[in-house]
C-alpha cells in the first residue's frame, strides 16, 4: 500500500444517491481490483449496520484521504464519528440535498464550539 | 511549606549550586514553551477562521452543484445508474504534503487530476451541456472541500498539540518551579542553620582558649614569685611542645 500512497490517495463518499452521483461525476468514483468502490450510496433501506461497517472499512483503508459523509447519515452513525481521533483519514460532513446545513452538529465544529462566535456563520 | 514537596537532596554548597542551574534551565523552558504555545495558538485562530469561511463556502457551492446535477437529471432522464455502474479509475486524486509549524508537522491536501474523464460519453443523446456543467460545479466543490479538509485535519492536529503544550506550560509553572524553589529555600536554610553552628562552636573555642592562657600565666607568674631574683631566662621552644587538649580535657 505505500505504493498506493506514492500515487496519491481517494476521496470516499456515504451519502445519499444525488451526493454520490453528483461526486462520481465529478471523478471521485474508484473501483479497486476486488470490486469494492469507494463511495456508498444511502438509501431508506440501508441499516445503520452497514453504514457504521462501511464507514469503519473506510477508516481501515490506507489508500483513502478524506472522507466525505452526508450530515443527515454523519447523524445516524455520530458514535463513531466521535471516536474516530486521527487527523488521516479526515471526515468531513457536509450538507445534503433534503437537509441543509447544520454547524452546531458538527463534529468539528462542535470542538471549536465557543472558541469563535455565533455571527460568524451568517 | 511541607517537607515532602522538595527534590531529594542532600543540603550542600554544591546541591544548591545544581539546583539553581536547575531552576534557570526550567524558567527557559517555561518561557520557549509559552512562546511555542502562542505561535501554535496564532495559528489555530487562523485556521479556525479560515474553516468558518470555507464551511460557508462550501454551502453555496454545494447548492449550486447540486442543483446543476437536477437540471441534468432534468434533461437526459435518470442517469444515476449509469454513472454509479460505470465507475473504473479515480480521476481525482489528493496528494498529501507535509507543512512545519514550530516542530508540529500540519499534513496539506492537494487535489489533482489524474487520467481522462469517464463519462465523456454520458448524455451524448441530449443534456450532454448540462452534465458537464454539472461535472464542473462538483469538481469545484471537491477542490473546496479537500481545502476544507486539510484546514480540518490540521485543525485536530494543532488541537492536540496545543493541549498537549498548555499542559507542559502548567506543569513547569505550578509543579515544577516551586518545587525546586522549595528545595532552594530549604538548602540555604540549611546552610545558614550550620553557619550559625560553626560561628559558635568558634566562639565556644576561643573562650576556653582565652581561659587556659589565663590560668598558665598565673602558674608561670607563681613559679617566677617563688625563684626570687632569677632573670627571665630565654623560653625554650621544646619546653611544652604538646599542644593543649582542647576541647576535650
Amino acid at each position: 500500500m505505500a505504493l498506493a500512497a506514492a500515487r496519491g490517495k481517494l476521496i470516499a463518499v456515504i451519502g445519499d444517491e444525488d451526493t454520490c452521483v453528483g461526486f462520481v461525476l465529478g471523478g471521485l468514483g474508484e473501483m479497486n481490483k476486488n470490486r469494492t468502490s469507494n463511495f456508498m450510496v444511502v438509501d431508506k433501506n440501508t441499516s445503520i449496520g452497514e453504514i457504521e461497517e462501511t464507514f469503519k472499512n473506510y477508516l481501515k483503508r490506507d489508500d483513502i484521504a478524506i472522507i466525505l459523509i452526508n450530515q443527515n447519515v454523519a447523524e445516524m452513525i455520530r458514535h463513531v464519528i466521535d471516536s474516530h481521533d486521527l487527523p488521516i483519514p479526515s471526515v468531513l460532513e457536509i450538507p445534503s440535498k433534503d437537509s441543509p446545513y447544520d454547524p452546531s452538529k458538527d463534529s468539528i465544529l462542535r470542538r471549536a464550539k465557543g472558541m469563535f462566535a455565533a455571527e460568524d456563520f451568517r | 511549606m511541607s517537607d515532602k514537596d522538595r527534590l531529594n537532596v542532600f543540603p550542600s554548597r554544591m546541591a544548591l549550586a545544581i539546583i539553581k542551574t536547575r531552576l534557570k534551565g526550567a524558567q527557559k523552558g517555561h518561557s520557549l514553551l509559552k512562546k511555542k504555545a502562542d505561535a501554535l495558538t496564532l495559528r489555530f485562530r487562523m485556521i479556525l477562521r479560515k474553516i468558518i469561511t470555507t464551511k460557508t463556502e462550501v454551502g453555496e457551492v454545494m447548492k449550486t452543484a447540486q442543483f446543476s446535477l437536477a437540471e441534468a437529471k432534468f434533461t437526459c432522464g435518470d442517469i444515476s445508474l449509469v454513472i454509479l455502474q460505470n465507475v473504473t479509475k479515480a480521476a481525482v486524486k489528493v496528494k498529501s504534503k507535509k507543512e512545519n509549524v514550530v516542530g508540529v508537522t500540519l499534513p496539506i491536501f492537494e487535489s489533482y487530476q489524474d487520467g481522462g474523464d469517464t463519462y465523456e460519453l454520458t448524455g451524448l443523446a441530449r443534456g450532454g451541456q448540462q452534465i458537464d456543467k454539472a461535472k464542473k460545479s462538483y469538481g469545484k466543490a471537491i477542490t473546496l472541500l479537500v481545502e476544507l479538509a486539510s484546514l480540518q485535519t490540521s485543525f485536530i492536529t494543532l488541537d492536540e498539540v496545543i493541549k498537549i503544550t498548555n499542559r507542559r506550560v502548567n506543569a513547569i509553572e505550578h509543579v515544577i518551579i516551586p518545587k525546586i524553589e522549595r528545595t532552594l529555600a530549604y538548602i540555604s536554610s540549611e546552610l545558614d542553620e550550620r553557619d550559625r553552628e560553626e560561628f559558635y562552636r568558634l566562639k565556644k573555642v576561643q573562650e576556653k582558649k582565652k581561659k587556659i592562657k589565663a590560668q598558665e600565666e598565673a602558674i608561670k607568674r607563681a613559679q617566677l614569685a617563688e625563684k626570687g631574683g632569677h632573670g627571665e631566662e630565654a623560653p625554650s621552644i621544646f619546653d611544652d611542645f604538646k599542644d593543649p587538649d582542647i576541647l576535650f580535657d
